[in-house]
């Protein structure tokens, strides 16, 4: 069956059907018409898949979707236009430019945590670059799949881009294929089986992973706003986000405050019974509701710790005095708890970031700009905000993606365009000037190779880098030695 | 000699330490690299004699050259493109600073190829010192002098601490990919390429592939005949047609091939004079085994010879071979040929012409040659590849200008100037925030109201073209 479904894409493909900007501007409004008309299902399954409310459905997942599609909308023409190069003395005459291609049939694979998001919005880059594409909703966020697998063929050209929903023996299936590109959201673990199995077919990969995103609160900033920041980033969706703050590193002095300032803002957030908030969702599921708990063993709790397992409920919690060692510190918690580990400054952070895999994001809090910076120089990440959380992924004007184990490829804006394209280098010449061509041309003499020499590197900064004389010296002195053993 | 675990840990303490990290380090490098070409001109001009017969023409011009342009151009340009490119934000962070920061990946590996056996080497090197990486550097062990000559002149220029060269074979190129690297760099065949990106899986390395394929050159319509033949001669027979542009297969209709072939003739003793064998400037094939495979080819095609045909074994001399009559099913149709064997494909019409190269696996370069401008367009427009030339063959990779790297089966990512230091460049989103304005994210945190969400978006929504306004409810 999958095999089919490939198969089908890549002769509609073929076909053209996607090339025109019109098509794509028309699937991108369809796509935009199905969010604004069916928003009351989607924010419907997510409730039953995740217990969002609707506002976090909205923030989180609606309002980026919406803005890609508006935005590939208006600026598709200027995306996919060619981009002219500079020339050198030889191609002077020539037409020299970057033309944006599609890659053909693309498959993208989503993850549960936001699966509307992890979808949609590579899906518009797809559609904007002119590929088809093949859509593989997770299912463990089993109500938004259904709900995807029957609303998309209601408002996009169905035979051009197709859901398929399954498990794991399906998505292995889809797998095997071959595919043009493939797009998959999710833990690096699975990263590395779709990778694996690209392989086989050559095919690139966008990866977008996950890790343990740390976050470093300097003692010098304000702590009242940033636990309050912190807070929101870490405990909406439950935690349950690729780029949640997944720890903090502090010095012991400000450990006390930071809970008492987490503690205010719980309060302010989801009052005194986070269960019975409408704001405060719920686990996925009762395997990673039992992950997440196993996590709290050896820990402290300093805030929360409750749980409910009939509701895959639990509290926002905060642990305290956490040490490296702990099993809470070896893999992503993608829950919420919130463990503090403390460090005697920043190079001990820093030293303690970069011992570790590279992150999908990193934090950090502080009004001393030397420690931003060097933060910002001495460690790597996928991408970074400062003094606030999850901020950088909402500007559609900064790359988002991983870097070493959180990924690699990057998308949102413009940059899924570009990712889900192939930028094809055109040289247009024409026959005139055949005689500037003479000089590259056999049997070799010192003329022809000094003209040669000269039409190739006609790039002004190559000239700037080296006088003239220097230039002309030095292509006479090789010249020299060139013929001395002809 | 140190084994390939202990290189690693030195490259990778020196990466740690941060040494690659100002620009005065990278420049100095690459400067050095240009001292290592300028000093050692001759020695390496005779190394990739004695591999390949490379005529020095075309090594100076192919290879040497072509170092020495990167070299300048990206010396000239580094600090630019090390700067953070900054962002357009929206309402929402209009006072904040978003910018791209380019960081480096950390250890590089860099496996080159035989056919140009510096280019292929040292180009991706200077991306990659540019980006700040340290480099293993793998040079084929097929072009034994040019790898033997580089694993002397490295160490000798560049620093030994950042940058290693490692010889071998097949082995120790299995051995070595068990490492972990930050980024594979691997230019060679489509087999090879799938056991790397397997090795790179396990790691979740990033890989950039410049492979080759059968890249078509479609002569159709009114057209210079004279030039067309000598481009394409040239392209073809560069390097005894062992590149992986060099323009595989003609297709075009009987007609233009009988225009065609005359002047061929004329461009190729021009070229070569009236026996190849004996010009200074006709290459060789590598090894042996490559020779026995090309030879194979001929003997086993059913094209008809009308150009060449002559071989030496003793000499690993092929002459510029055209067959004509070849069919769809020939032998010289289901592989790279990578040798100076051209076979001229018959077709009725453009269409014909296009649909057979869609058929295939979508080759690294393709070429058009034509006067008429709209059968440039229609190609350029319904096909894809690597790259494209019209009337002309090779030389779109030149420009430092242009990205240069495959698609499908070609390859992916690609390099070349600016290219090669965003390759190996990890591209850093970063917004850095203040801490006023606490009163607008107000609006984002629970409890959750409807106004506040109509207040963050209008505030979240880019202000694009054609959109007036924003929606406040």
């Amino acid at each position: 069956m999958e095999k089919q479904v490939v198969d089908d894409l890549r002769e509609v493909f073929q076909s053209g059907r996607s090339r025109p900007l019109q098509y794509r501007k028309q699937q991108l409004r369809a796509l935009l018409r199905l969010i604004t008309e069916r928003q009351a299902d989607i924010e419907q399954a997510l409730k039953q898949d995740l217990n969002r409310n609707t506002y976090n459905t909205s923030l989180f997942e609606l309002i980026s979707i919406e803005n890609d599609i508006k935005l590939a909308e208006s600026d598709i023409a200027d995306w996919a236009a060619p981009q002219p190069v500079k020339k050198n003395l030889n191609s002077a005459l020539d037409d020299a430019y970057i033309k944006p291609e599609p890659l053909g049939v693309v498959l993208i694979i989503g993850t549960w945590n936001y699966p509307w998001a992890m979808i949609l919005q590579p899906l518009v880059g797809a559609i904007a670059a002119g590929n088809a594409a093949v859509v593989k909703p997770s299912e463990l966020s089993e109500h938004s799949a259904r709900l995807m697998k029957e609303l998309l063929p209601l408002y996009l050209d169905k035979e051009m881009y197709q859901v398929v929903t399954g498990g794991v023996p399906e998505t292995q299936e889809l797998l095997k294929q071959r595919f043009d590109h493939i797009f998959y959201t999710g833990s690096s673990m699975v990263g590395k089986l779709v990778m694996e199995a690209a392989a086989r077919h050559l095919t690139p990969v966008t990866l977008e992973l996950g890790g343990k995103s740390p976050c470093y609160i300097d003692k010098n900033c304000d702590i009242a706003v940033a636990c309050r920041r912190i807070t929101w980033g870490k405990f909406a969706n439950c935690g349950q986000t690729c780029i949640a703050p997944d720890y903090i590193l502090c010095e012991p002095s400000i450990q006390d405050r930071i809970v008492e300032e987490i503690q205010k803002t719980l309060l302010e957030f989801y009052q005194k019974d986070p269960k019975s908030s409408p704001d405060y969702c719920r686990i996925i599921n009762t395997r990673h509701f039992d992950r997440i708990l196993a996590l709290m063993n050896e820990c402290t709790v300093a805030l929360g710790g409750e749980s409910d397992h009939s509701q895959c409920y639990i509290a926002p919690t905060v642990l305290r005095d956490v040490l490296p060692h702990f099993k809470i510190m070896q893999e992503e918690i993608f829950g919420p708890l919130l463990p503090i580990v403390t460090v005697n400054g920043l190079s001990e952070a820093i030293n303690f970031i970069n011992t570790r895999e590279k992150p999908l994001a990193l934090y950090v809090f502080s009004s001393n700009k030397t420690v931003i910076k060097r933060m910002l120089t001495e460690t790597t990440s996928g991408g970074v905000t400062v003094n606030d959380v999850l901020m950088h992924y909402t500007l559609d004007t900064l790359p988002f993606g991983g870097v070493g184990n959180s990924g690699m490829g990057r998308y949102h804006g413009r940059h899924t365009f570009n990712q889900l394209s192939h930028h094809r280098a055109c040289l247009i010449k024409s026959f005139a000037m055949e005689s500037l061509n003479d000089a590259r041309y056999p049997p070799l003499t010192a003329a022809r190779l000094h003209k040669a020499n000269c039409a190739a590197i006609g790039d002004a900064s190559l000239k700037q880098h080296i006088p003239l004389p220097t230039l002309l010296f030095f292509k006479v002195f090789s010249l020299k030695n060139h013929f001395k053993s002809i | 000699m140190e084994g390939q675990k202990q290189v690693l840990e030195k490259l990778r303490g020196a990466f740690r330490s941060g040494v690659t990290l100002p620009v005065h380090f990278r420049l100095t490098q690459l400067e050095a690299m240009m001292s290592l070409l300028e000093d050692n001109e001759t020695q390496i001009l005779e190394a990739m004699h004695e591999d390949l017969a490379k005529p020095k023409f075309e090594a100076v011009l192919s290879e040497i050259d072509m170092v020495v342009n990167d070299l300048c151009y990206t010396i000239s340009n580094l600090q630019t493109w090390m700067q953070p490119t900054y962002v357009g934000t929206n309402l929402a962070t209009k006072l904040d600073d978003c910018f791209v920061r380019r960081e480096p990946l950390g250890i590089v590996l860099i496996i080159g190829a035989w056919n140009y056996p510096l280019q292929l080497i040292l180009s991706p090197l200077i991306g990659a010192i540019a980006a700040g990486n340290c480099a293993i550097l793998k040079p084929s062990e097929i072009s034994r002098a040019t790898e033997k000559l580089l694993a002397e002149l490295i160490p000798k220029y560049l620093s030994q601490e950042c940058y290693a060269v490692i010889c071998g074979g097949a082995e120790e190129t299995k051995k070595l990919l068990e490492n972990r690297f930050d980024h594979i760099f691997y230019t060679g065949s489509q087999s090879v390429a799938r056991c790397i990106l397997q090795a790179a899986a396990v790691h979740l390395t990033p890989v950039t592939l410049e492979l080759g394929g059968k890249c078509p050159c479609l002569i159709y319509g009114r057209i210079d005949m004279k030039s067309a033949a000598k481009r394409l001669v040239w392209a073809k027979f560069f390097n005894a047609g062992q590149s992986c542009v060099a323009p595989d297969y003609v297709l075009c209709t009987a007609e233009t091939r009988d225009m065609l072939l005359p002047f061929m003739k004329e461009a190729l003793e021009s070229f070569y004079g009236s026996d190849p064998q004996q010009s200074q400037d006709m290459g060789r094939i590598v090894t042996d085994r490559h020779w026995d495979r090309l030879i194979d080819l001929l003997k086993k095609s059913e094209g008809k010879i009308v150009i060449g045909g002559e071989s030496d074994k003793k000499t690993r001399y092929i002459a510029p071979t055209v067959l004509v009559d070849v069919k769809e099913s020939d032998v010289l149709m289901q592989e790279e040929i990578f040798g100076p064997i051209l076979p001229i494909l018959t077709i009725k019409s453009l269409d014909e012409g296009i649909n057979f190269m869609n058929e295939r696996e979508k080759p690294l370069a393709l070429y058009a040659f034509s006067d008429e401008s709209q059968v440039v367009t229609t190609v350029l427009e319904r096909t894809s590849s690597g790259g494209f030339c019209s009337n002309d063959g090779i030389v779109h990779m030149t420009l430092s200008g242009l990205p240069f790297g495959g698609v499908g089966a070609s390859g992916m990512g690609n390099y070349h100037g600016r290219w090669s230091f965003e390759t190996f460049s990890h591209k850093r989103g970063c917004m850095l925030r203040g801490w006023g304005l606490e009163r607008v994210n107000v609006l984002r945190y629970p409890p959750y109201t409807e106004s506040n969400l109509s207040w963050l978006r209008w505030a979240t929504t880019s202000k694009k073209k054609g959109w007036a306004g924003c929606s406040i409810m």
